[in-house]
Formats: structure tokens, C-alpha cells, sequence
């Protein structure tokens, strides 16, 4: 089974957003970017099930600018085997990634693309529904577990009630959440390794995909603050103040 | 402009994010029908026909539709767009699952997890974690759009609308349901309670949570968690309130051996009244709350249960 991975560069989640004073979008000028959090967990997945033997080939692809492919070479040294940068310095919307993540994929025949639930820049959790309706695979969001048995999955998904299982049959998009596992930290000789795979440079034209945005950002602007309020010293005060504020 | 709602509902009972979800769709302007896609929905389609400024209600009833999965949802849906310029469904795990299948069979890109509408065609929508607040344009023929509950008040009853069976989805499908593992429990909803006590890495064990489960008896609470307390196994992941987790906007909201990462305040930033407990006076999380009380949660919370207990609760 071949697996493709598409990994996202994004602003790294211990960095404090900061929004432009003009509000035409969030500073990411020398900031540190990293790998979208849920994307190394596809990532582990896919290596995973590689040393497992459910895997036979692993690629990873990152559309975005020419620094995406440290983010590959990060797939890379954890144990992907090749990689498929799609450079376009453009900001590339969920519809548009599915669109040239479709052509890939009728390229490379993949059994299965792992993808991240949600982009935490974006958060828009939609490319990897899109790439299975645009396929006509089914998927398995959110997922907790994942095992295989011959020509199907069953996926633990996590839900607004609990756990769900489901089973789809191959090919089909898994999206990852958060317990699904631990990602490794890649050794130094894998890192070296890495060094040596093979990235393709493609680019959206490759693919004929129209990456043209649907969607125009008229504004960003900072939330509704909120300021620290008051410190209480005990029970009794806490509950009077709750009290007066009408909540319980 | 005929906009469609897809209602939320576990088949028996009608989900206030739907009334929520039909404020934000009357917003745009126009014609409001409701789509109920289940099995042994029509108790749910009565409901769903009470609600104010519905134009009508569509039910489709079929085995497939129990669960609503994604696959099964897209053929009900899909077909039916000839005759809508939006589409709008709740950000719940449901909505998020097969709404960008949606948009991408009509070629349109999602406007996720709104929190307000501007015009027909012009929505506000957290990014980055709620760090940032964008307004966006959708240039799209038609608007596919999910809405977080949390910021929209929920449409009123006394409606009448009538209903209209529709045709069965295709098959087969590629995904089947298999099981389902709910958390049960007699406490409110997570995002539907008025209180929500939530317990993060301080509280050290599943056990523990037993002290934050009585406050949460006495004040009708929801118990919610951090990833961290998640992640450790103390308590279920439908617990988890963050970026990633579920949203929630209660009267009141108490943050118990909690940190306060922006993942956190992410889903309960926009609660009327913040309460932090945490024996660390430079936690990030006293910097939104209404009222800090710096101390060990061990003393604390049993404390303030014996202070409610006096109180009469
Ligand atoms: C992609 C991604 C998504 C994420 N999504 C979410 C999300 O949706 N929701 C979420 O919550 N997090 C999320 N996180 C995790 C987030 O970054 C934090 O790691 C997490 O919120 C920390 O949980 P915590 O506050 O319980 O733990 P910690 O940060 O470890 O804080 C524990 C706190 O408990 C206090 N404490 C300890 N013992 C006691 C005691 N006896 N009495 C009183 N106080 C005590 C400590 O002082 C400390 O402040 C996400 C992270 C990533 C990377
Ligand atoms: N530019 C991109 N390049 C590669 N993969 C992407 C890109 N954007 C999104 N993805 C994938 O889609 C997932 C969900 O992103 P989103 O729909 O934007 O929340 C991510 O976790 C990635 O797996």
C-alpha cells in the first residue's frame, strides 16, 4: 500500500499571534514556522504503518513557498521516503490544495492520504473532506485509531459524543487528531539521511489547478479583548462575588 | 436568495446548535428551509418545523442517514443545491465532517466556523486560534458556511412550517458505521450548559475529578478539560475545550489546574464569567479571568463545594 501525507507550513503553535496594525493579516515576519501539529501525526501514522509492513512506499507533499520544503525534509528525516514540493508563493486556499492534491494523487495512485484535521493557521478543517469528494473516496476524519485489515480500515473517530468507528474501504483519506499518536523526534543520522532523499519541484501550473482565491480577506482584526479582573482570597469571597455577578 | 440548514439532531431530539445555526442563515436574507437527514426523523422534523421564519422543512428518512456520515450526507445534499444559493450547518463534528465535501462537489470554497455575518456575502471568522478575527468575501456562486454556535443566539419557537418528505440517497456508499463508544452522563451538554467546571493537568488523576464533579452537581455544570487532561486519560476526549476541541461560551466557567495556552482560551475566551483556580499566580490563565484565586486546587475546590453547600446549593 502507498501512502501520501500532504503537510502544511504554518506559524509554530507556541508562537504568540500578533495582528498587523493596518489588519491586513497576522505578522509572520521572522517568526519561527513549523510543521502543522496535526501533520506530524499523519506523518508518525504513515511511518508507522510502514515499519509495520502495511506500507510499502510513504510520500509526503507541501504546497507553499520554497521554505516548505524544510518542512518536507522534517517528513523526511522521521521516515517518509520521497517528497513532492508544489512551490507557489501564493496563499493557497483548502479548495484549490484539494484540487492539486487530486491531480497528485491520480498520478501517484495512492491507497490511502493521511492529512491533518485542521491547519492551525487557517483552521478551516476542509481539505482533506474535499480531496475525498473530489475523489469520490471515502473518509475517515478525526481519527483516534486506525487499523487495517485487508481492503478497508476501521478508524476510531473522535466526536462531539465520544468515540465513533467506522469502516471505509481503500482507497480513502484519513484526517488525524490529536491522540491518534505521539510523533518521534527524528535522530540526527535520520536527519542526515534525509538530506539524500528525493524532493520533485512542482508547481499549481504542473497540475493546470486554478489557484485563483474564492474567498478575499477585507480585514483581520485583533479579538474582543479581555483583562485580568480580580484575585479572591477564599471560598466565601468567590462565591459572593459570583453571586453578585448573577452567574450561579 | 433560498438558503438550507442542516439540522442537527441524534434522531430523536432536535439540537439547539440548529436553532443557533437558522439565527446566523436569517441573517443573509431569504427564504430558510431545514433540511433532517436520519432514520425515524419525523419527531425531529416536527421540531425542527417550529421553529420561527422557516420557510418549510425537508425530512429524508433512510437507514444510511442514521449516523449522518459524510458519504451518505453528500448524496442527500448534493442534489438538492440546484435550488439554493447558501447552505449552512453547525461546526460541530458532524457539520465539519461533510460540509467541505459539499463545497467541493459545487466547486466552492467553505466559509468554516463563522461568527458573524456582515452581509450575504461577507462573514467574520476566528483564525489562528482565535487570535485573529477575519473578514472575509466569498466571490463563490453559492456559500457553503459552517457557524459556531456559540456566537449566535438561537432562533425562536412558535413556527409552523410544513414538511416535505424527500427521496431516499443513492448507494451504495464506501464508509459504514461499525460502533459507537458515547460518554454518558446526567450533566448537561458541554455546550449547551450554562456552568462549565474544567479540570486540567493539575488535577493530576481521572480520580481526582471527582472534587470538580461535585461542584459541577451542585452548580448543574458541565465537567470539560484541558488537551493535557485528555491526553493523560483522565477523562474522555469529547471533554477537551480548545482550538481543536469543542467551543463553549457559558454564563460561567471554571478553569481548575489549568494553564492557559492559547489552544485552551481558544474555546473559552467568549464565557460571560471567568473563574481560575491554579496554585501558580503566573498562570497565563489569570490574565482573562474575571476572578483568580491562587491556591493549591486540593483545598480549594473542596472549599468552595463546602461555601456552595452553605450557600444552599
Ligand atoms: C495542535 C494543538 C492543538 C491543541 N488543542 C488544544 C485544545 O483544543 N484544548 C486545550 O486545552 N489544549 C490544546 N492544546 C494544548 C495546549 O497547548 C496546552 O498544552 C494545554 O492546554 C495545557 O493543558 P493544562 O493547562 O491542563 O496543562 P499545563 O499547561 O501543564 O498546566 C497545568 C496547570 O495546573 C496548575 N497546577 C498544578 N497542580 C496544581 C494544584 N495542585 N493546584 C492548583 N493548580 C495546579 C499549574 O500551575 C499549571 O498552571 C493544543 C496543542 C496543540 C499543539
Ligand atoms: N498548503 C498545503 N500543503 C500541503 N498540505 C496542506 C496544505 N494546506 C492544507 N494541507 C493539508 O490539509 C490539512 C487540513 O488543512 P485545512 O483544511 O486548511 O484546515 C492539513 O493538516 C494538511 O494535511
Amino acid at each position: 500500500m502507498k501512502v501520501l501525507v500532504p503537510v502544511k507550513r504554518v506559524l509554530d503553535y507556541n508562537v504568540k499571534v500578533r495582528v498587523k496594525s493596518d489588519q491586513t493579516g497576522v505578522d509572520l515576519a521572522n517568526v519561527k514556522m513549523s510543521m502543522n501539529p496535526f501533520d506530524e501525526i499523519s506523518v508518525e501514522q504513515a511511518v508507522r504503518m510502514q515499519e509495520a509492513g502495511d506500507a510499502t512506499e510513504t510520500i509526503v507533499v507541501s504546497i507553499g513557498p520554497d521554505k516548505a520544503q524544510e518542512t518536507i525534509r522534517t517528513a523526511l528525516a522521521m521516515g517518509i521516503d520521497r517528497g513532492i514540493h508544489v512551490k507557489t508563493d501564493a496563499e493557497v486556499e483548502p479548495l484549490a490544495v484539494a484540487k492539486i492534491l487530486k491531480a497528485i494523487v491520480e498520478g501517484e495512485n495512492p491507497d490511502l492520504v493521511i492529512l491533518g484535521k485542521q491547519a492551525i493557521d487557517d483552521d478551516s478543517n476542509q481539505t482533506g473532506q474535499m480531496l475525498g469528494a473530489l475523489l469520490d473516496w471515502p473518509q475517515a476524519t478525526f481519527a483516534n485509531t486506525l487499523t487495517k485489515d485487508g481492503d478497508s480500515l476501521t478508524v476510531g473517530r473522535e466526536v462531539d459524543g465520544g468515540i465513533q468507528t467506522v469502516k471505509v474501504s481503500l482507497p480513502a483519506i484519513v484526517t488525524t487528531d490529536l491522540r491518534l499518536n505521539e510523533p518521534r523526534y527524528a535522530s540526527l543520522p535520520n536527519i542526515m539521511k534525509a538530506k539524500r532523499k528525493p524532493i520533485d519541484a512542482k508547481t499549481p501550473e504542473d497540475f493546470g489547478v486554478d489557484i485563483t482565491p474564492r474567498l478575499t480577506t477585507l480585514k483581520v482584526a485583533e479579538p474582543a479583548g479581555r483583562s485580568a479582573g480580580v484575585k479572591v482570597a477564599d471560598a466565601a469571597e468567590l462565591v459572593a462575588k459570583l453571586k453578585d455577578a448573577g452567574v450561579i | 436568495m433560498a438558503i438550507l440548514v442542516i439540522a442537527e439532531h441524534d434522531n430523536e431530539n432536535l439540537k439547539d446548535s440548529t436553532h443557533k445555526t437558522v439565527t446566523a442563515a436569517l441573517a443573509l436574507g431569504g427564504d430558510v428551509d431545514i433540511l433532517v437527514a436520519g432514520k425515524g426523523v419525523k419527531d425531529v422534523s416536527a421540531q425542527a418545523a417550529k421553529i420561527a421564519g422557516i420557510r418549510k422543512v425537508l425530512a429524508c428518512d433512510h437507514v444510511s442517514l442514521k449516523r449522518q456520515l459524510a458519504e451518505a450526507m453528500q448524496e442527500v445534499i448534493v442534489p438538492l443545491m440546484d435550488g439554493y444559493d447558501a447552505i449552512l450547518a453547525p461546526d460541530t463534528t458532524t457539520g465539519k465532517n461533510f460540509m467541505p465535501r459539499i463545497a467541493a462537489k459545487l466547486d466552492v470554497m467553505q466559509i468554516s466556523s463563522i461568527t458573524g455575518v456582515e452581509s450575504a456575502d461577507t462573514f467574520i471568522r476566528p483564525i489562528y486560534a482565535g487570535n485573529a478575527m477575519a473578514t472575509v468575501k466569498s466571490s463563490d456562486g453559492k456559500k457553503v458556511i459552517t457557524v459556531r454556535p456559540t456566537a449566535f443566539a438561537a432562533a425562536a419557537e412558535g413556527g409552523s412550517a410544513s414538511v416535505e418528505v424527500i427521496a431516499d440517497p443513492k448507494g451504495p456508499l464506501k464508509s459504514e458505521f461499525i460502533s459507537e463508544e458515547l460518554s454518558k452522563s446526567d450533566r448537561p451538554e458541554l455546550t449547551a450548559a450554562k456552568i462549565v467546571i474544567s479540570g486540567g493537568r493539575g488535577m493530576g488523576s481521572g480520580e481526582n475529578f471527582a472534587i470538580i464533579e461535585k461542584v459541577a452537581d451542585q452548580l448543574g455544570a458541565a465537567v470539560g478539560a484541558s488537551r493535557a487532561a485528555v491526553d493523560a486519560g483522565f477523562v474522555p476526549n469529547d471533554y477537551q475545550v480548545g482550538q481543536t476541541g469543542k467551543v463553549v461560551a457559558p454564563e460561567l466557567y471554571i478553569a481548575v489546574g489549568i494553564s492557559g495556552a492559547i489552544q485552551h482560551l481558544a474555546g473559552m475566551k467568549d464565557s460571560k464569567v471567568i473563574v481560575a483556580i491554579n496554585k501558580d499566580e503566573d498562570a497565563p490563565i489569570f490574565q482573562i479571568a474575571d476572578f483568580g484565586w491562587v491556591a493549591d486546587l486540593f483545598t480549594a475546590v473542596p472549599e468552595l463545594e463546602a461555601e456552595l453547600t452553605k450557600a444552599g446549593f
